[in-house]
């Protein structure tokens, strides 16, 4: 099986597996508990603290762990709406926002805030001056650093700065960049930052939210005091340190793996765009992560394609994954303006550390013969799409 | 084999799959969302619904093979969904299921099987496909007769014949349930879909109007005798069938049924029960069975409607590509939109939709 469904998850670093298991086996006592093997505990999430604020560029003390990016997202927009609620109660999300975002958009929605929502670009990249007209009394701004679907990379250092002359925090789900490009959360100038651990080889069920410079932020979670009041429950050990060890990695591997990547991603897209020239790459004109190609090859249905995909050894996944199969342009797609017909046909490549170059010259393969394949089901099907 | 297995949910076609899974075949399940109207608390029945597909789920995680839900709601609609509501409106009574046998299971699913690479597509009907000695292919009713499907396939083209494979069509139901609980799969004691599954509640008229918004056929007018006496109101022809007793709230002194019904004209006609009966009914074009259509004066046995015992008939061409069907002894309740299929022995030789009874 080719893997290129790296944005969906990645596989666990081998270190990765090796310190979760020692920590597993190892340290059973309670990081909260004042003994000696508390204290061993401790350490262990503070380790990983240390290494997780070192990939974003912030500091130990603004790292606050959740259970990954669903979580990150939720108790960043809705403590930050929280906590500034009485200078209004209205937010802001942009329409690329992951379902994280949009569901935590949604549980405010449902406590009587207002929800505005930034139109994208066909680039596929935000507008800015949108944040200008904002109502004065909104409160956060969301705006991902890099859409999980296209890979393109949205202006949110320039977002930052319209946002904050107007007084409006800003949250920056960084989920699926952290780890495939450099991150200075300080450049960045974000207040709210969320990362999680499994789209940069680490375990699925932790992340973080980056609390920068003590951003407003009431949590979610109460009772207890864990993360210094921001989030309570007791820490998910093994995972924490998991984390730490990927994050570490990843950043090591940044300066060189990013390019590699690059190049990867860059021949997948000649080769299937030399086949197929018909095909239309999403947001080509915007900066984007380098392991993500989201492309439309006309009358090849993303469903037909997946499915043809999988049984000729390759994972991918369609603009985003669907529970129930349906059929549905991706919203994101939608917002920056892409038809229908194509958006259907949209399909993610996401490559990853695993990935070879001699798995892009086989999926290239495999790629043409399942589009021919899905185009021959649109072609015979008695509807047509 | 690799194989393509059609799963809705329910226990017959997870056992269909489940067996070729076990008999070493590759398999990939397959559930068609084809009706979404979200999960209905009123019938855990429905097979449409998003439970279904997680027990399709279930029973492909068992049994270690793949699963796709694939959205077919399309051609549900254009193929299944607008045909019965504009048969009903036109005063006939439809039959989806064959319909959605013949162009979503055996149609889109069909097409789709070149996306894996399939050589064949398995489905849970009892009904079975026999290899005869000339290299033909034949549909044969199921081993268990009161569980026989066969007349549902009746309009599946003859070409996908040879890729076809029935894993239950030698099983009785409790064997089938036996199997299911043997394997371990959690829909083995799951109980039986009853009604249309995009119509839990079996009220197809509300169904057609509150879901659709259909508005058709649903004017009151008259029950009429056949000699055009107005004897009561009726409630919209969509809530009628042919061969109708119960529900017509008419006082007479012998029991009326429905005998037919005008939908341009709007009226119901009504009567006792010895003027239901047909010495001969014509169908639409026959979808064939055989490598060519039957000859003038072929001998058949013939199903009106899918629980009928069959009675044997004559078949003759007519205009259309149909048939004039002459029953050996009247038959009760010839009922426009129903299918006829024609069976020689065991064998289904075609299917026509009924067009009316002579």
């Amino acid at each position: 099986m080719i893997y290129l469904d790296h944005n969906a998850s990645t596989p666990v670093r081998p270190e990765v597996v090796a310190a979760m298991t020692g920590a597993l086996s190892e340290l059973h006592a309670n990081p909260s508990s004042a003994h000696h093997e508390g204290q061993r505990a401790r350490a262990a999430v503070e380790r990983a603290r240390e290494q997780i604020a070192a990939l974003v560029g912030a500091k130990p003390a603004e790292i606050v762990f959740t259970s990954g990016g669903t979580e990150g997202d939720h108790a960043a927009l809705i403590g930050a709406a929280w906590a500034l609620e009485p200078r209004g109660k209205r937010v802001a999300i942009s329409s690329l926002e992951h379902h994280a975002v949009h569901g935590a958009a949604e549980v405010l929605a449902r406590g009587g805030w207002a929800i505005e929502h930034l139109p994208a670009l066909p680039s596929g990249v935000i507008d800015v001056d949108a944040i200008d007209r904002l109502p004065d009394d909104t409160t956060v701004l969301s705006l991902m650093l890099a859409n999980n679907e296209t890979g393109a990379l949205q202006p949110v250092a320039a977002a930052v700065a319209r946002a904050r002359a107007r007084g409006i925090r800003v949250h920056c789900d960084a989920v699926q960049a952290a780890g495939k490009i450099p991150i200075d959360a300080h450049a960045l100038g974000a207040d709210y930052l969320v990362i999680s651990a499994h789209k940069l080889g680490g375990p699925k069920g932790v992340g973080a939210l980056v609390l920068r410079d003590g951003a407003p932020c009431e949590p979610l979670f109460r009772g207890s005091g864990h993360e210094r009041g921001h989030r309570g429950g007791t820490e998910n050990l093994a995972g924490i340190v998991g984390f730490g060890l990927a994050a570490a990695s990843a950043a090591d591997e940044l300066p060189h793996e990013t390019e590699r990547l690059r190049a990867l991603r860059d021949d997948l897209e000649r080769r299937i765009l030399a086949a197929f020239p018909d095909a239309v790459v999403h947001a080509a004109d915007a900066e984007r992560l380098p392991n993500t190609l989201a492309l439309s090859v006309p009358e090849a249905r993303s469903d037909h394609l997946l499915m043809a995909l999988d049984a000729r050894g390759v994972a991918a996944s369609a603009g985003a994954a669907c529970a129930t199969g349906a059929v549905e342009p991706s919203p994101v797609l939608t917002a920056m303006g892409v038809p229908r017909a194509l958006a259907i046909a949209a399909l993610r490549l996401s490559v990853g550390r695993t990935t070879t170059s001699a798995d892009i010259a086989a999926a290239a393969v495999a790629f043409a013969d399942a589009v021919r394949a899905a185009r021959a089901v649109s072609a015979g099907r008695e509807v047509p799409a | 084999m690799k194989v393509l297995a059609a799963m809705s949910g329910g226990v017959d076609s997870a056992v269909a799959a489940a067996l070729l899974a076990e008999q070493g075949h590759e398999v990939t399940g397959v559930t068609l969302k084809l009706w979404c109207y979200g999960t209905s608390p009123l019938s855990p029945r429905a097979c449409c619904t998003l439970d279904a597909i997680d027990d399709a789920r279930a029973v492909a995680r068992t049994m270690g093979f793949a699963h796709y839900v694939v959205d077919a709601e399309d051609v549900f609609r254009a193929r299944v969904l607008q045909p019965f509501l504009d048969a009903y409106a036109s005063g006939r009574t439809p039959y989806p299921c064959a319909h959605c046998n013949q162009h979503l299971k055996f149609g889109d699913l069909v097409g789709r099987m070149q996306l894996t690479g399939a050589d064949a597509l398995a489905t849970g009907h009892y009904a079975r496909v026999t290899a005869e000695p000339d290299g033909d292919f034949a549909l044969r009713r199921a081993r268990d007769g009161h569980k026989d499907q066969s007349y549902a396939l009746a309009l599946i083209s003859y070409d996908v014949l040879p890729r076809v494979r029935f894993p239950l069509g030698d099983l009785e139901k409790d064997a089938v349930r036996a199997h299911a609980a043997r394997l371990g799969l959690q829909v083995w004691d799951k109980p039986e879909s009853q009604d249309l599954c995009f119509v839990p509640d079996g009220d197809y008229a509300g169904f057609a109007a509150r879901s659709l918004g259909e508005t058709r056929g649903t004017a009151p007018g008259a029950f009429v005798t056949p000699d055009g006496r107005e004897v009561g109101r009726h409630r919209g022809v969509f809530n009628y069938t042919v061969g109708q007793r119960r529900g017509l709230g008419i006082a007479a002194g012998e029991p009326l049924y429905v005998l037919g019904i005008d939908a341009p004209a709007n009226t119901v006609t009504v009567g006792p029960r010895d003027q239901l009966l047909a010495p001969a009914l014509a169908t639409g074009p026959v979808n064939w069975l055989l490598p060519a259509p039957a000859a003038s004066g072929t001998r058949v046995t013939v199903q009106i409607r899918a629980h009928h015992v069959p009675a044997a008939a004559t078949l003759a061409p007519i205009e259309g590509g149909g048939v004039e069907v002459r029953f050996e002894t009247p038959q009760a309740a010839v009922t426009p939109g129903q299918l006829a299929v024609f069976y020689d022995g065991d064998r289904v030789i075609g299917g026509a939709s009924i067009a009316r009874g002579l």
